[in-house]
């Protein structure tokens, strides 16, 4: 939850997105679970989000401070901002996962830097073989990529089960070895999900006739 | 220094739709949006610029004439190149009768007779005659407004919709998008929760968006479109059929011909709104002695029509999918713009979304209607209504090969940010370039590039060790604001920023101040009239009384006074000093002061006698 400070208008002592003495905006917490007074968990309430962005939207949005001083108008920009991307952030399990690994120090690397997985090379070997031969316009290859799309996807479904359950496990321990695993896990699945889009792009783009 | 919190002042905010080919005005009356009606009563004011051959700027239906009169002077559908450069127009100069100034680059320059003027000044004189209008109907100044967007304009073309605000000295409140003012209009004190789907075609522009109604909330879930699709292609397709058979008739080619084309565009207008009630219609057309006709039936109307129409469903099933909702989902869909006239039009938007469309506004008039409602959410009136909408274009900048990276995705809910680190290469750098785009493809070159970010005087470090923190955030007008910070510093990092189409600050600002000048200049032409008006009554009228026996009765010297007065008032008449031709006006007055008592004595003695007794 966010510290106290000290508001910028009335000098009184607060913590949140107003001052509960003078009423005056304040500049907007970064930390997204802060922002919306959420504990820093990886599984959230769903509703209990959205009912806090519609309830902050009111609030914050430019809109209310049309008729307010330049600096109020900013603070409710800034605030609005953080409150829109945050919605984004947290409301996406993957997302939240990944913003929690950031803000923990974890280095989240890019896709394209993404070695692949030592179980997974020889699946992605012939894949990347039947892919070849489909667009050389072999179509005896489709049936085996339809097969490896049926697998990836399997493949997928069983590494969201795994991380929804090392999600309650963090929420309970909140220890840093699970976010380790569990930031391994993301990037399987990262690389899961890119061999599934892959072969979905290569078999839509495939006319059986 | 004070700072005022509350600055409840009453000044009414307008909502404006700044059309391609109308325009409109609104206001809040207590908790009714109104269209403000100009002085010939017209709803619409069109969306046409005329320069006059004496310098006066003609705007909206008495420009319309001067389109077919003096089609060199006028200019109309000049949204199509708010915020565009010359490169990409054209398409549209292909298509449309725009007369682009030579040595236009970053931004188009139209030639209207002998000035030029950029689509943001054009805009602004449309601006000033509805802000005009609007402070004749409620009798009070006005210098705020909302204005509204298609939806899916980019960044240069609603700071180009913002400047033109600025240039006709209205202070833009919000930008709000169309389809989204729409939604307001209808969805007040309609629905407490549901999915709409506004679809909206006018005269230059399609958009589509989705949003989700919530207690008051109107939340845009996805937006697509085309801001370069309407009810103008489908004239241009008329008429580019017109010319055809005018060629093969008559032997003649009018394309070329702009009084012919703009004569024909009018006829072809015709046509098409009569059959969007009628089965069949005829385009008539005359010009130099010869005329033109042909009857075109729905069906053949439809046939010609349907590629235009389809071009609008890829966008919709798009938005669809980026809503994350099922046809089935979509409770309502709402139908805005002119061209949602077209019966094929409306049975195309039927079949898609399996629902029949609302009509009970005006569709012309609900985008105008929907900024009021904007207004009135600004000015503190309209407490339970929020509108949260969202960026149309995916936010980019490049990164190494030309490649794109998304910092800020398409569909995202505005106030948007993101905040990215920049680095040296080179042990030393003192500077580091940012080229921001905006679009969905995957390399610079396909996107449309929107400005390029200089940060520069960076402390000389070995390369890698500087951190620059750059935020990018759009704002709730859709418009970019960046800043950076020296990361290690903390201190605010200086940058040039250099935007790739649009204008500066600087010539926003002056640009302001001329049409000031203009319009004292506009000011000044209507008082020169006004008093030439007057002279030429008073003129007229001693001309006839120097006929009557009551003149011949006057003494000398007060004929001569009469005399003397008129040749003074007809040697100042053609001058340029208003209030000396009225200051003659007032002499010829007094010197014809007892001729006309003796004329009105001698009228009454002529009445008494004939009166029987
Ligand atoms: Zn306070």
């Amino acid at each position: 939850m966010a510290a106290e400070e000290i508001c910028w208008k009335c000098g009184q002592l607060f913590s949140g997105h107003f001052c509960n003495a003078c009423g005056a905006i304040q500049p907007p917490a970064a930390n997204y679970f802060d922002f919306f007074e959420l504990p820093p968990h990886l599984n959230l309430d769903a509703a209990e989000l959205e009912k806090r962005f519609y309830a902050l939207s009111r609030r914050l949005h430019p809109d209310v401070f049309a008729r307010r001083s330049e600096r109020e108008q900013r603070y409710s920009l800034d605030a609005t901002a953080v409150l829109n991307d945050g919605y984004r952030a947290l409301r996406d399990p993957i997302n939240r996962a990944e913003y929690l690994l950031k803000e923990s120090g974890f280095d989240i690397g890019e896709q394209k830097s993404n070695p692949v997985p030592p179980e997974l090379l020889e699946e992605v070997f012939e894949l990347n073989m039947a892919l070849e031969d489909l667009r050389s316009g072999d179509s005896d290859a489709a049936p085996q990529l339809e097969d490896a799309r049926t697998k990836f996807v399997a493949m997928r479904e069983h590494i969201d089960r795994d991380l929804s359950a090392k999600f309650a496990a963090y929420d309970e321990s909140e220890s840093r070895e699970l976010l380790t695993e569990i930031r391994g896990v993301l990037n399987r699945r990262r690389y899961v999900r890119n061999l599934v889009n892959e072969v979905e792009k290569a078999l839509s783009g495939y006319v059986p006739n | 220094m004070f700072q005022i919190d509350f600055g409840e002042s009453s000044e009414t905010v307008v909502g404006i739709d700044l059309g391609t080919t109308n325009s409109l005005v609104a206001y809040m009356d207590a908790a009714t949006p109104r269209v403000i009606r100009g002085e010939d009563g017209d709803n619409l004011v069109p969306s046409i610029v005329s320069l006059a051959p004496n310098g006066e700027i003609v705007v909206g239906n008495p420009a319309r004439q001067m389109l077919i009169d003096r089609p060199d002077r006028t200019v109309y559908s000049a949204k199509r190149l708010m915020g565009r450069g010359i490169g990409d127009v054209q398409d549209e100069l292909k298509l449309f009768p725009f007369r682009v100034a030579e040595g236009s680059e970053q931004v188009v320059r139209i030639q209207l007779g002998e000035k030029q003027f950029t689509p943001p000044e054009i805009a602004a004189f449309v601006l000033r005659q509805l802000k005009k209008n609007a402070e004749a109907a409620l009798e009070t100044q006005v210098t705020k407004a909302v204005i509204t967007v298609p939806a899916y304009f980019n960044d240069a073309q609603r700071q180009a919709t913002k400047d033109a605000g600025r240039i006709a000295g209205l202070e833009v409140l919000r930008l709000v998008n169309e389809p989204t003012a729409a939604a307001l209009a209808y969805g007040l004190d309609k629905r407490k929760k549901g999915t709409v789907a506004v679809y909206d075609l006018g005269g230059g522009t399609f958009d589509i968006s989705i949003l989700k109604l919530h207690d008051g909330i109107f939340e845009v879930l996805a937006t697509n479109g085309d801001t370069h699709l309407g009810g103008d292609d489908i004239d241009n397709l008329l008429i580019h059929i017109a010319l055809e058979d005018i060629q093969s008739e008559w032997g003649e080619d009018l394309s070329i011909h702009g009084e012919a084309v703009q004569t024909l565009r009018r006829a072809v207008i015709a046509a098409k709104e009569s059959l969007s009630f009628l089965p069949s219609a005829q385009m008539e057309f005359a010009f130099h002695g010869k005329t033109y006709h042909r009857e075109i039936t729905r069906e053949l109307f439809d046939r010609l029509i349907t590629g235009i129409v389809d071009r609008t469903l890829g966008p919709c099933r798009d938005c669809i999918r980026d809503a994350g909702v099922s046809v089935e989902q979509i409770d309502e869909v709402v139908l805005v713009g002119g061209s949602t006239r077209i019966p094929l039009v409306r049975s195309a938007v039927e079949k898609l979304f399996r629902a029949k469309p609302h009509t009970d506004l005006n569709p012309d008039e609900v985008v105008a209607l929907g900024a009021a409602v904007q207004a009135g959410i600004l000015s503190g009136t309209l407490e339970d209504n929020l509108l949260l909408d969202v960026t149309p274009l995916s936010l980019g900048i490049e990164t190494m090969g030309g490649v794109v990276s998304k910092i800020i995705h398409r569909n995202s809910t505005i106030p948007a940010s993101a905040s990215e680190s920049f680095t040296t290469s080179v042990d030393g750098q003192r500077n580091v370039l940012i080229n921001v785009v905006q679009g969905e493809r995957e390399l610079v070159k396909d996107n449309r590039p929107l400005a390029r970010f200089d940060l520069k005087d960076i402390d000389p470090l070995p390369a890698g060790m500087a951190r620059i923190e750059v935020r990018f955030l759009i704002d709730a007008n859709g418009i970019l604001n960046v800043t950076a910070r020296d990361a290690r510093t903390g201190k605010e990092q200086s940058m040039d920023v250099r935007p790739m189409y649009g204008l500066t600050d600087e010539q926003v600002e002056a640009m302001y101040k001329a049409s000031i000048d203009n319009a004292e200049a506009d000011f000044h032409a209507r008082q020169l009239a006004e008093v030439r008006v007057d002279a030429d009554a008073i003129l007229a009228a001693t001309e006839k009384a120097r006929q009557s026996d009551a003149y011949t009765d006057l003494p000398e010297e007060e004929r001569q006074a009469i005399a003397k007065a008129v040749n003074e008032l007809l040697l100042l008449y053609h001058g340029q000093d208003h209030l000396q031709i009225r200051s003659k006006i007032e002499e010829l007055n007094a010197a014809t002061m007892t001729l006309a008592e003796n004329m009105m004595n001698a009228a009454v003695k002529g009445a008494l006698k004939g009166t029987k007794l």
